[in-house]
């Protein structure tokens, strides 16, 4: 097998913050190679400057034994270099024809039909199905995958970049996924695959280079490795890499959720007829495909979703019911009632990046303070306090949250929502880029608070975490529910199942 | 398209690229902004030299005609009233990225409803400048609510809204001053009479006791936004209107409460206008100042402390544009110009203060 | 019948700035910069352009060439409108200020510009600036043989000054350029999603950059036409007086598209015109001035009660884009 890319000595700093550290890779012709690392570990990065987005402050970069500089997307392309980015890189308001030919090269005008033409004659060749005139914001998440792949195979990329390309994609998705990779794999182009999930790692890729604080650490045939040696070499130590999960102790019925129907601005039905129920000392999945109706579930439990139809009802510790659906978040906390909410997004919706830590705090707290007056003591101790707790690491509370890494404003968000002693917990995504030292600690968190009778619901993408985490699992598709199942007895594929059907399967509630 | 050939590695490396900073320390970051705004006046020295005057000799007798004798200086502080009032409106709407460049529109109606009381309402003299005061703030107020309760309900582009709002306000005073306002005393140009002497306001140091409530003002509001819920309110708004739903804050009422504040200030603004300086209504009420007053809350970095020192300076500024343009023969836009620059240089600034330029090493 | 042909040729006249206005403004704003200076574009247009009239004028004296005149109108009233496009980029891509401040600020700078070289040129002229007759009737009215004497159609179609051809040449191209052409295609990437056109090799600052400066000179025709046509080419204190503002908010009634920016100027001109043609009695002329100003509010509240995911601002307008934000 002969070498196309070859890395060496790659740095990149930004700022303070090294990202990539004399980094040396090598990739063949006809394979796939894994690129592993954690997150934050520097793949990304490193695989930027091999796809023109980022520049490198020194090394260098050979394609099939030259050395080239790649200064931008075009140099990369012109190279046959292309990435598929894990956030798609897609126009929404153009169809997947115009977003495939975007910034080639070429005449004044832009031949669609010939476009079309071309790019349903690559869809046969690797099995995809596709509409070229369709809109991009009418698709699917695996649809705009499928644009993303087609449009690196148009330009005649010889050497594909995938970035975390399973993340959103259901198990069938990615037996389909991988499928088509193995084709490319066989037509000789050479395939870079980017990824945390060691089991990926070993069903699909060659060959295998782990990343840690971005360096590469180790690069081994993927038969010579096995999960646990690959997991020490990403942590760079031994990791028991189990969430301890107990059984539920005395779970009553927290919120009753029934006939929960919400609708957005189009009309549409983001939430269709969603009815389950939280229980104390239990955690319960979300999962599904990106977009069918995580986000409005958690919001509307939270009062931050208008509700068009349906009951969210709080059972008290007495037993006194109280219907939440219709109030706002104000109205709730007015009641005595403790809903906490760690959305996805943490720096847009949970904290607000200008302002200091303890005036994030202040978010949740300055409305107990009575008069007109804010008061800014008791959040500024509660901050020490949960600095000391949590760990975390910050150059004071009055520095910008934003200047924290995004595992320490997790914890100051966390931290902040079960400092309100909630008795429901409800989490979008909390691991979302972070570290796994970071992910275990919201894991544990998470834990202790089920153990304190909380009823926890997590919206999560990662099947392996949630399998592992949670007592039930609850799982959308298109807005319905489609199954609540038992976490300790349900596979994946069961799950990858019920994400794009509609069954029955409620075997647990 | 070239195709990227073989090279020596440092060879692409751009030559200069932009990194982040972490932060600047508060002197740096004032020393940055007087000499962007030096450079601002350097350009129009320029400007002054390439239409064949002496600049030292314009920008001299600038300073002296707005700061020379007691007279400039009272009418200097006479122009920087307004401006420091109305930008203290505009910077609470602008603190919530609410762009609320309606002020003149504010002004004009709070000057308006003083103006009706002060000519046709007949309210006993100690009590009228009172009746004024209220009816100046409730008319700014509401004129200023106008948008913010479409924003609130559909989100409605305040920014124009705001604006075409100005030009029907104005609009509304044409009406009154040629039409029923006019005072049939007066032949030739139509306008509206002057006030009695119980609708103007007394004189403290030579300027109307407006400095006075702007003063107290730029406390009050300075109060307001750091040490009130509020004040906290408007900054979380302004920051991440998202991030205000999730914790529990009304948004709309937020834009409600706020722009009904920001227009009673503007509003005060007409009152302060026509009963301590003009006397009279005229479509000529605001005299731009709902604009200028926009460069003061941004200069002023929205810090109500910090405004009392830019609308001196752009008092200064006009005062002393006014002053050249007999002496030189330069039209007074020439404020409005200079102005503009020192915009343009505070706003380019800022790029280095959070940024820094990162030059290509030398290759060895 | 008669009443209605001088009407609709007035709400051509009146719409003419406006739809240059909005064509300008629809550029800048598919590359998502939100220029809010285009009242400030506008009055350095008019004042420039009839300056390089009335100086040109001034050097050559009697022979001077009406049409020469008219063509160093036209390219320094665009290069002025370039001029504000240009402070802007430069401000808002390189500095990375912001956008919605910067567009007020241009206006602040580029109404006092107008003004004072208006009034510089009064100086000069003793009294008030003014082109002569040569200059004047290379903008009036077009006499086209064979055409223009047609009944009804040649008032309606092409009786109008060369302007306003070229207004409608300029919606026409954009119609096209923004559709078919590639590098429309490209433009449209930009401002709505700056980072993939970035990852697809499109020099996003570059199109920023053209698009805003170009737009900027668009604007800059329409305060040409303003001075040069509208008053007649003399300068008028604040002559622009609010029209560049009007034709921000018509970019938005237009949904973003040239075609309807056609159809939204001419109303609005036919708006601005109607007291002459429709006069009703006591009903004050400040009534009908309002009439504009309150559509536009009208228009404003109506569009966004309506949502629609088609016909939306260009995404990533008013935001700034920086590649290595991490």
């Amino acid at each position: 097998m002969t070498e196309v890319v070859r890395i060496e000595n790659i740095t990149k700093t930004f700022g303070t913050v090294t990202a990539n550290r004399d980094v040396c890779l090598d990739v063949r012709r006809g394979e796939i190679l894994a690129l592993l690392g954690e997150n934050g570990s520097g793949k990304t990065t490193l695989m930027n400057m091999l796809s023109g987005i980022y520049f490198p402050d020194s090394g260098k970069i050979y394609i099939n034994g030259e050395e080239v500089v790649i200064r931008s997307p075009r140099d990369a392309f012109a190279l046959g270099i292309g990435m598929v980015h894990q956030h798609f890189k897609l126009v929404d308001v153009l169809t997947a024809a115009e977003n495939i030919v975007l910034g080639m090269p070429g005449g004044l005008l832009v031949n669609r039909d010939e476009t079309a033409k071309k790019i349903l004659e690559i869809s046969d060749k690797y099995g995809f199905i596709i509409d070229p005139w369709k809109k991009i914001y009418n698709m699917s998440v695996s649809e705009k995958q499928t644009v993303e792949i087609i449009k690196v195979l148009y330009r005649g990329a010889e050497i594909l970049i995938l970035d975390e390309p399973t993340a959103v994609l259901t198990p069938q998705e990615i037996d389909k996924l991988f499928d088509v990779l193995r084709k490319m794999k066989d037509d000789n182009k050479a395939v870079i695959i980017i990824t945390h999930k060691l089991g990926e790692v070993m069903v699909l890729s060659d060959r295998v280079s782990i990343m840690r604080k971005g360096e590469c650490v180790d690069t081994v045939p993927t038969p010579d490795a096995t999960v646990q040696s690959l997991a020490e070499g990403m942590v760079g130590r031994a990791l028991s890499l189990s969430i301890k999960r107990k059984e539920p102790e005395n779970a009553t019925d927290k919120l009753v959720v029934s006939g929960l129907t919400c609708l957005d601005p189009t009309g549409r039905r983001t939430l269709d007829g969603v009815s389950f129920t939280l229980r104390t000392g239990e955690i319960m999945g979300v999962a599904g495909i990106a977009g069918s109706g995580q986000k409005e579930l958690c919001e509307s439990l939270t009062g931050l979703q208008s509700i068009h139809s349906g009951a969210v009802t709080y059972i008290g510790d007495d037993g006194g019911k109280t219907e939440l659906a219709g109030l706002t978040p104000s109205e709730v906390t007015g009641k005595g009632i403790r809903i906490a909410f760690v959305p996805e997004d943490r720096l847009g919706m949970g904290l607000v990046g200008n302002l200091d830590m303890v005036e994030n705090m202040m978010l949740k707290s300055y409305r107990r303070a009575k008069g007109i007056w804010v008061d800014r003591k008791t959040p500024k101790a509660a901050a020490v306090k949960l600095i000391e707790k949590l760990q975390i690491v910050t150059p004071g509370t009055a520095a910008p949250v934003r200047r924290m890494s995004g595992g320490n404003v997790q914890k100051v968000l966390l931290g902040r929502e079960i400092q309100s002693e909630p008795s429901v917990l409800v989490v979008a995504y909390p691991t979302r880029g972070l570290d796994i030292n970071s992910s275990y600690t919201v894991y544990d968190l998470l834990n202790e608070q089920k153990e304190n009778g909380v009823a926890v619901m997590f919206a999560g993408e990662d099947l392996d975490v949630l399998l592992e985490l949670c007592d039930r699992i609850l799982v959308l598709c298109g807005g319905k529910v489609s199954g609540i199942v038992d976490a300790r007895t349900v596979t994946k594929e069961e799950i990858g199942v019920l994400m794009t059907h509609l069954s029955k399967r409620e075997d647990a509630v | 398209m070239s195709k990227p050939g073989v090279k020596t590695s440092h060879a692409g490396t751009p030559f200069v690229w932009i990194v982040k900073r972490d932060s600047v320390s508060r002197k740096q970051a004032y020393l940055v902004r007087a000499a962007a705004i030096l450079g601002a006046l350097m350009l129009g020295a320029a400007l002054f030299l390439a239409m064949g005057h002496n600049p030292i000799m314009i920008y001299r007798d600038m300073l002296t005609g707005s700061l020379g004798r007691t007279l400039a200086r009272t009418e200097t502080v006479r122009i920087a009233i307004p401006l420091l009032v109305t930008a203290l409106g505009i910077g609470l709407a602008f603190k919530m990225r609410f762009w609320n460049i309606g002020a003149e529109g504010q002004i004009i109606m709070g000057a308006t409803a003083a103006s009706y009381f002060a000519l046709f309402s007949g309210v006993p003299g100690p009590y009228l400048l009172f009746v004024m005061f209220f009816a100046a703030i409730a008319a700014g107020g509401l004129w200023g609510l106008i948008p913010a309760v479409f924003k609130s309900k559909w989100n409605t582009n305040e920014t124009l809204f705001t604006l075409m709002l100005n030009y029907i306000a104005l609009e509304f005073v044409r009406y009154l001053q040629f039409g029923p306002w006019r005072d049939p005393r007066l032949r030739g140009f139509p306008s509206i009479a002057m006030f009695d002497q119980a609708a103007r306001l007394p004189r403290v140091f030579g300027v109307h006791i407006g400095w006075i409530f702007a003063l107290i003002l730029v406390a009050i509001v300075y109060i307001y936004m750091k040490k009130t819920r509020h004040g906290y309110e408007i900054t979380v708004v302004g920051e991440s209107i998202p991030t205000a739903r999730y914790a529990g804050i009304n948004v709309g009422r937020v834009f409600l409460r706020t722009m009904f504040l920001s227009g009673a200030i503007c509003g005060l603004t007409g009152f302060l206008i026509v009963s301590g300086a003009n006397f009279t209504l005229s479509e000529m009420v605001t005299g731009g100042v709902g604009f200028t007053a926009i460069t003061v809350a941004w200069l002023s970095r929205l810090n109500p402390a910090v405004m009392i020192i830019f609308s001196l300076f752009i008092a200064m500024l006009q005062r002393g544009a006014n002053a050249v343009q007999t002496t030189f023969r330069i039209p007074s836009s020439a404020a409005d110009i200079l102005i503009g620059f020192i915009l343009f240089f505070i706003l380019g600034c800022e790029f280095f203060l959070n940024y820094k330029l990162v030059f290509r090493k030398k290759v060895k | 019948m008669e009443q209605l042909i001088f009407f609709i040729t007035a709400a051509v006249v009146a719409a003419t700035p406006l739809l240059f206005g909005t064509l300008g403004e629809i550029l800048t704003e598919k590359s998502g910069n939100l220029n809010l200076g285009v009242e400030g574009m506008m009055f350095m247009g008019a004042a420039v352009g009839l300056s390089a009239s009335f100086l040109y004028e001034q050097a050559v004296g009697a022979g001077a060439s009406g049409f020469l005149s008219a063509v160093l109108a036209v390219v320094f009233g665009f290069l002025a409108g370039v001029l504000g496009g240009l402070i802007y980029s430069v401000l808002t891509v390189t500095l990375r200020a912001n956008q919605v401040v910067s567009g007020l600020a241009l206006t602040i700078m580029g109404v006092g510009m107008g003004n004072f070289i208006g009034e510089l040129l009064g100086l000069r002229a003793g009294g008030f600036a003014s082109v002569s007759d040569v200059t004047r009737s290379a903008f009036s009215g077009a006499r086209i043989p064979g055409l223009s004497g047609m009944p009804v159609i040649g008032r309606l179609l092409f009786s109008f000054d060369f302007m306003v051809y070229m207004v409608i040449a300029a919606a026409v191209l954009m119609i096209w350029f923004l559709n078919k052409s590639r590098m429309g295609l490209h433009l449209r990437a930009v401002g709505e999603d700056p980072a993939t056109a970035d990852a697809d090799g499109i020099n996003v600052t570059r199109y920023k950059y053209l698009a805003t400066c170009i737009g900027g000179g668009i604007c800059g025709l329409g305060g040409v036409y303003i001075s040069m046509v509208r008053s007649s080419g003399t300068w008028i204190h604040n002559c622009v007086g609010g029209l560049g503002w009007i034709s921000v908010a018509l970019v938005i009634c237009a949904a973003w598209s040239p075609a309807r920016a056609i159809l939204g100027a001419l109303l609005f001109g036919g708006l601005s015109v109607l007291r002459f043609y429709l006069p009703i009695q006591d009903v004050p002329a400040q009534v009908y001035n309002i009439i504009p100003f309150l559509a536009t509010v009208l228009i404003l509240i109506f569009t966004s009660v309506r949502q629609s995911k088609e016909r939306h601002q260009p995404a990533s307008c008013g935001v700034n884009y920086f590649r290595e934000e991490r």
